[in-house]
């Protein structure tokens, strides 16, 4: 039980700060979005033009310090890399493109869930459809072969990156880009949000907690650990969402969503296919990130130039719905997303280097 | 008793190979993993699964051996 404890609690924390983050001033079911919060930076960067989501949302800087932190505390800091990092980066890209059409990351989707938004449901099904597919294809062998230690410079460098982003919030010259209006104009006070960031980062990287990885564990292992945490933002962020009067039931007029429920449960099928490859949702990307591990910067980094495309070629879905590119975009990632994971499945490939060469060869 | 080296595989490839190889080697196996996230998720596994576990540290690497 003490085991469980503390995924149970961390848990807990996200959906509380979920539904307080929402409280002192962010966007509605969107306390935390990490999709939306680094497509809201790519804006506040310039590197989309979409003028109601731009912003350096403080949560995404502190996710990563907060790990950062403890990791170095606790001796786990470790700089790696080389674990096929163009592959994974294409993954993130398709990952972002995927949320943007849902219009959420897997933690908002359990947040809206939780808020009574029945389209982030239909979404939970694709989800975990993409996810059983992303299974199938590990069960065949699918890895992105062996990072590797690196000097610590270069594990430094991306929590750098992040306070030299804090750095630019807190002085916001004119070259940033802060939306006036929209879910972007939407922000609790940086302090709030940072300090909130910091706390999840802190037992995020203390618990391991991983929307993907809770479900994709309990399909591969039948292993529940992961999965409580899901459950404890879910049942917190409902009775917080209760509590506050945010709690409405339906499928139509919820707060930043659409109602097209083939291209939710798709762009969701997406991410939770594309996750499964990379080894964890864009949160727990965050996390490792934070700890040295340079792939899952590719990994963020691959978010980031996503949300670029996204918005640039107009994929991102709006509450009228997906947009024809958004639909082109998703048939055209499923195809590259099966092309990945056919390349990279020793056992439906000769190449049985890794899982195959030491264990079989007996056999 | 077989060797699994998992250094540098990410989550969940750890644990995939742990299954695999004790799927072969119902005796049990050693598993070599290089970071506490892969420790504790082939540690659990292997409980799981039934097997007595003995953890042996060398400079942030871990060998976990699975014993019936």
């Amino acid at each position: 039980m003490k085991a469980k404890s503390g995924i149970i609690i961390t848990g807990s924390v996200v959906g509380f700060m979920g539904v307080l983050l929402v409280y002192f001033g962010n966007p509605a079911n969107m306390g935390f979005c990490i999709a939306c919060f680094i497509r809201d930076i790519a804006g506040g960067l310039g590197f989309q033009r979409a003028e109601v989501v731009q912003y350096i949302r403080p949560e995404v800087i502190g996710l990563v310090l907060g790990s950062f932190f403890l990791a170095t505390k606790n001796k786990e800091f470790s700089s790696r890399g080389g674990s096929s990092p163009f592959t994974r980066f294409v993954l993130s890209i398709i990952v972002m493109i995927g949320a943007l059409v849902f219009l959420g990351c897997p933690l908002r989707m359990v947040l809206r869930i939780a808020g009574g938004d029945l389209n982030a449901i239909v979404g939970l099904v694709g989800f975990v459809a993409g996810i059983y597919v992303g299974v199938f294809y590990l069960n065949k062998g699918f890895n992105l072969k062996r990072s590797y230690k690196l000097t610590s410079f270069e594990g430094y460098l991306f929590p750098a990156v992040n306070v030299g982003l804090l750095i630019l919030l807190i002085v916001a010259p004119a070259f940033l880009f802060f939306s006036q209006t929209g879910p972007g104009a939407s922000a609790a006070p940086i302090w709030i949000a940072l300090t909130s960031g910091l706390i999840v980062g802190i037992l995020g990287q203390k618990s391991r907690l991983c929307t993907v990885g809770g479900i994709r564990d309990m399909i591969l292992f039948r292993d529940s650990y992961l999965l409580l945490g899901i459950l404890s933002i879910l049942v917190i962020s409902f009775i917080g969402n209760l509590l506050l009067g945010y709690f409405n039931p339906g499928f139509t007029g919820q707060p930043i969503a659409h109602t097209d429920g083939l291209w939710n449960f798709l762009g969701m099928a997406l991410v939770g296919w594309a996750s499964v490859l990379l080894g964890g949702c864009p949160m727990r990307q965050l996390i490792l990130a934070g700890e040295g591990n340079t792939d899952s910067v590719i990994s963020v980094i691959g978010l980031f130039v996503g949300a670029g495309i996204s918005h640039n070629f107009g994929l991102a879905s709006s509450a009228e719905g997906a947009t024809l590119n958004g639909q082109i975009s998703i048939v055209i990632s499923i195809l590259i997303l099966l092309t990945i994971s056919l390349a990279n499945s020793e056992f439906l490939i000769k190449n049985k280097t890794l899982i195959g060469g030491k264990i079989n060869e007996d056999n | 008793m077989k060797i699994i080296d998992t250094c540098g595989m990410s989550c969940p490839q750890p644990v995939l190979m742990t299954k695999k190889a004790l799927d072969l080697e119902k005796d049990g196996v050693n598993v070599i993993v290089d970071n506490n996230t892969a420790k504790e998720n082939v540690h659990r596994f292997m409980q799981k699964y039934g097997y007595t576990v003995v953890i042996d540290e060398i400079d942030n690497t871990f060998v976990l051996k699975a014993r019936r």
